[in-house]
């Protein structure tokens, strides 16, 4: 029979917990979890890149709503227990729901600190623990005011780097000499001091929180020594306790935390607790490894394994701040018996310190680089005797034994039971088995399978490097493609970060997010110049360097450097007038051939690029405007005549394929869009193999996309059915646009819905109607600054000089 | 060998990260500005398919080249990294932002 499992919380813990038990018991309880927070189990680690922009809360999800349904778990979101009738075994929710359990498991985690200063519950004093708090400061930090920190420590400086990356003025304010001092010698403090000040956030040290002042608003602080810094945030970072005030009112022992055993057994035989809100052995723990190991044994309790028990161990620290690398573990402090090797290079701001005792590591502080971190934690875990090495320990595992080891031998060097994931406490010899034994080709699937580099991310390197080892040839390290040779980024990652930092230049992208090259190249140039006109179409100004001839010079090169001009045609109609003027192009400029292309106009091949201005001007006298065939852009939209000349149409297919064209040209996106109108399922127009098409049907308009008809053939995929020609024409851009924002460059429809999934693109464009007017919106702005004729600008003047030689020089000596 | 040190135009003609292009009798010259505004010619003929360089997109000292994506050094006119290939390159001589190239080194391949 079943039993009834409950969980009060569903942080991180609990969720290990729940993933070891489905592994090793899987359908023995029937489980119900109640969880304060109005969500799913996310990763608590990362919500300071989610503050920065650098990762979204749906990257940071640990189980999806799909994983509760899996599992059959009940998952009461936004429900906070407040009372537990140990008596009847039932807990009852805020909102009135009672569950009877067998088995219970606490794990309401912490809270966080409050100082206890005048001012503290003035709006705009908030802390950093969940989301909400995430979503607060996001919010606030939209003022780009100024946002004052109460605490140096690890928290309090990821909220500070996260707020002055959303574009706030930041005061840090922490009460001991040097900060993070309880994971930091006041050397490596100081050198973290410098990096944070290096940022542009202010750092007061020995910091004394008087009082906070305000009316009903946070204005500012104000310290002991009588100095007040102006704030319209304060963020209280200052340290957490742990949540137990629900097992104290349930008459549990509770000491700091919640009292339990090695084994997680509170003074209830029937209730466990883990996680922050737990006590073993006198010990209270905040990072994740430990939390982990508790819900390692408390699943192996449950199922009724009694031997499991929870052991303390040294856990090392890292700070999640991109570009500030430091690294600590152990016992740190000066004492007796003890001795200490330092390696220090202030230019290239790197501290080492391992502190040792009988010959043995039992403590080091890395900054700036912390490479050898797991390597000295693996020595201090075991207790190596170092006497040996000790000359060259400190340089780090790559110059023990002789010549300098690269990073990959290096990784093949360390010992199976090496730990790779200090958050997960995952070894080597774990990871490498489980590569070999379930045939696992990508990082996303060891991480799933194994849970190393799962959490914080910083060991990522690590168990590429093992992969690539075990896997050789196999593994190909492309989970994310960096953009070109100029950086490490993949293109999500750049798109995001221009929106996050609010990076408006190319030269600010590349300054920003560390470029290796001074002004990029042929392949990341182009990309940031689209991204950058997509996001900021009102600010940006177009980098006509950055594109590529075709578009800078608004024709297409040939390969013999002449250009063909293909003027706009709407919905491919034309008629006597534009089609004489196109005549008289072609025989006053002698143009070598005319063709008519696939989608619906007319080309005229082989131009000398300094006769395209007046190519243009000729044109444009008829009325012509760029058909933009060169565009990352809207091409054409290619018509059938429809229901005023066809006997089987059922709409009017030209005139709706006219107004799309008409709407939409002059927009640049990820790469070139193809468009066509059918008038009924005969489908003339083959609108079934565009980017995006329409099939006209009695009832309305079936609205399609994501279909190729060029190196991959593909038909398209439906999107949905519309009533309206103003609908089908709504919804279109739409889709247009949210392509437009999230797509790589160069990258087509149909290869950006299948990465990003069909349902996910009719569920923001089909079903939420609120999505879609934001993205037409969106487009319709950015129209404003995008529908200009590029070649009545140029017939105007502009651009002159890409249409003439700089000089001709020569020819008279040549003739003599 | 004395130069003869022709003038072609001033470095503000060419737009930064930009090139233009000289016409001589032996052929088209690929005149470029980095965005450091250092000068430098070559003949404007890829040796991959003789593409137009002048036409490609300046990054760094080099240049990539519109037709099939060939990158060309600006300082020694060699193709850089997988592929092998070269074009001359021509003397050029910037005198406060006055432009010269010499004549007298030219030998193109790119014939018109």
């Amino acid at each position: 029979m079943t039993e009834k499992l409950v969980i009060v919380g569903n942080g991180m813990a609990p969720g290990r917990m729940l993933e070891e038990l489905f592994e090793n018991a899987p359908g023995r309880y029937q489980v119900t979890i109640f969880n304060a927070e109005p969500r799913v189990n996310y990763d608590r680690i990362m919500l300071s890149p989610v503050l920065s922009g650098e990762k979204t809360y749906e990257q940071i999800v640990i189980h999806g709503d799909g994983w509760y349904i899996q599992h059959g778990i009940t998952l009461y979101k936004g429900h906070k227990i407040i009372a537990i009738d140990r008596n009847a075994k039932t807990v009852t929710s805020d909102h009135g729901v009672t569950e009877s359990y067998d088995k219970l498991v606490i794990a309401t985690g912490s809270v966080p600190f409050i100082i206890p200063v005048p001012g503290k519950d003035l709006r705009g004093v908030i802390t950093y623990r969940d989301l909400d708090d995430v979503q607060a400061m996001l919010l606030a930090a939209q003022s780009r005011e100024t946002a004052v920190v109460i605490g140096g420590g690890l928290l309090g400086l990821e909220a500070a780097a996260g707020l002055k990356a959303r574009g706030m003025d930041v005061t840090v304010l922490h009460v001991m000499p040097t900060l993070m001092e309880r994971q930091l010698d006041p050397a490596a403090g100081y050198l973290l001091q410098k990096a944070v000040e290096e940022r542009g956030i202010k750092v007061v040290t020995k910091a004394n929180t008087k009082r906070i002042l305000g009316e009903d608003k946070v204005e500012g602080i104000e310290l002991d020594d009588g100095r007040i810094i102006p704030a319209t945030l304060v963020v209280m970072a200052v340290g957490i306790r742990p949540n137990a005030s629900l097992a104290k009112e349930a008459g549990l022992a509770v000491n700091r935390g919640i009292v339990v055993d090695a084994g997680m057994q509170t003074s209830d035989g029937d209730i466990m607790a883990l996680g922050e809100c737990a006590e073993v052995d006198g010990m209270v723990y905040g990072l994740v490894a430990p939390l982990y190991e508790m819900a390692r044994v408390a699943a192996r309790h449950l199922v009724g394994d009694r031997s499991a028990a929870f052991a303390h161990s040294d856990t090392p620290t890292k700070l999640k701040v991109t570009g500030i690398n430091l690294y600590s573990v152990g016992d740190f402090a000066d004492g007796d018996g003890r001795e200490e090797i330092v390696l220090r290079d202030a230019t290239a701001g790197i501290y080492k310190r391992l502190v040792l005792k009988d010959n043995r590591i039992i403590g080091t502080v890395l900054y700036g680089d912390t490479a050898d971190g797991a390597w000295f934690n693996d020595l201090l875990k075991r207790g190596t005797d170092i006497t040996e090495m000790r000359d060259t320990l400190i340089f780090g595992q790559a110059y023990q034994g002789g010549s300098p080891l690269d990073p990959m031998a290096a990784v093949a060097a360390l010992p199976d039971d090496a730990e790779i994931c200090g958050c997960n406490g995952v070894c080597k010899g774990k990871i490498v088995s489980t590569i070999t034994g379930k045939g696992l080709t990508s990082l996303d699937d060891v991480r799933a399978h194994t849970k190393a580099s799962a959490s914080c991310g910083s060991c990522t390197g690590l168990v590429e490097q093992l992969m690539s080892l075990t896997l050789g040839d196999a593994y190909n390290p492309a989970a994310v493609q960096p953009m070109c040779g100029c950086t490490e980024l993949g293109h999500d990652d750049v798109r995001r970060l221009i929106k996050a930092k609010k990076l408006k230049t190319i030269p600010a992208v590349m300054q920003e997010l560390e470029w290796k090259t001074s002004c990029g190249c042929a392949k990341c140039r182009p990309a940031l110049n689209y991204y950058l006109v997509c996001d900021w179409p009102d600010e940006y100004a177009d980098d006509y360097q950055s594109r590529f001839i075709n578009e800078r010079v608004h024709a297409n090169i040939q390969k013999d450097g002449t250009y063909s001009v293909v003027p706009r045609m709407w919905g491919g109609v034309t008629n006597s007038k534009e089609l004489r003027a196109i005549a008289d192009v072609v025989d006053k400029f002698d143009v070598p051939l005319v063709k008519v292309t696939g989608g619906q106009r007319i080309d005229l091949l082989g131009i000398q690029k300094e006769d395209l201005p007046a190519v243009w001007a000729d044109l444009g006298k008829a009325g012509f405007v760029s058909g933009q065939a060169y565009a990352k852009g809207l091409r054409t939209v290619k018509t059938c005549v429809g229901s005023d000349w066809c006997r089987f149409g059922t709409q009017d297919s030209t005139g709706l394929g006219i107004r799309i064209e008409k709407f939409m040209w002059g927009s640049w996106t990820p790469a070139k869009v193809k468009m066509a109108v059918s008038g009924c399922p005969r489908n003339c127009a083959e609108a079934t193999c565009k980017d995006v098409g329409v099939i006209c049907v009695d009832s309305g308009f079936e609205i399609h996309f994501a279909g190729a008809a060029g190196l991959d053939i593909k038909g398209t995929e439906v999107l949905g059915l519309v009533k309206t020609e103003d609908e089908a024409l709504q919804h279109i851009v739409a889709l247009t646009q949210m392509y437009r924002e999230q797509a790589r460059y160069l990258e087509r429809i149909y290869k950006w819905a299948k990465r990003v999934g069909l349902d996910e693109i009719r569920r923001q464009i089909m079903d939420d109607a609120e999505k879609r007017k934001a993205y037409f919106d969106r487009f319709v702005f950015s129209q404003k600054f995008a529908q200009v004729d590029p070649w009545s600008e140029r017939v105007s003047g502009k651009d002159k000089h890409e249409f003439r030689p700089m000089a001709t020089v020569g020819f008279n000596q040549a003739a003599e | 060998m004395t130069m003869n040190w022709i003038a072609i135009g001033n470095i503000s003609d060419i737009p930064l990260r930009g090139a233009r292009c000289v016409r001589t009798p032996q052929g088209k010259i690929a005149v470029f500005r980095t965005a450091e505004n250092d000068v430098f010619a070559i003949e404007d003929h890829c040796p991959h398919k003789g593409g137009p360089l002048s036409q490609g997109i300046v990054h760094g000292t080099a240049v990539t080249c519109p037709l099939h994506n060939w990158v060309i050094s600006l300082e020694t006119g060699k193709a850089l990294g997988a592929d092998e290939g070269a074009v001359r390159t021509i003397p050029v001589k910037n005198d406060n932002g006055a432009l010269f190239i010499a004549l007298e080194s030219l030998a193109l391949a790119a014939a018109e």
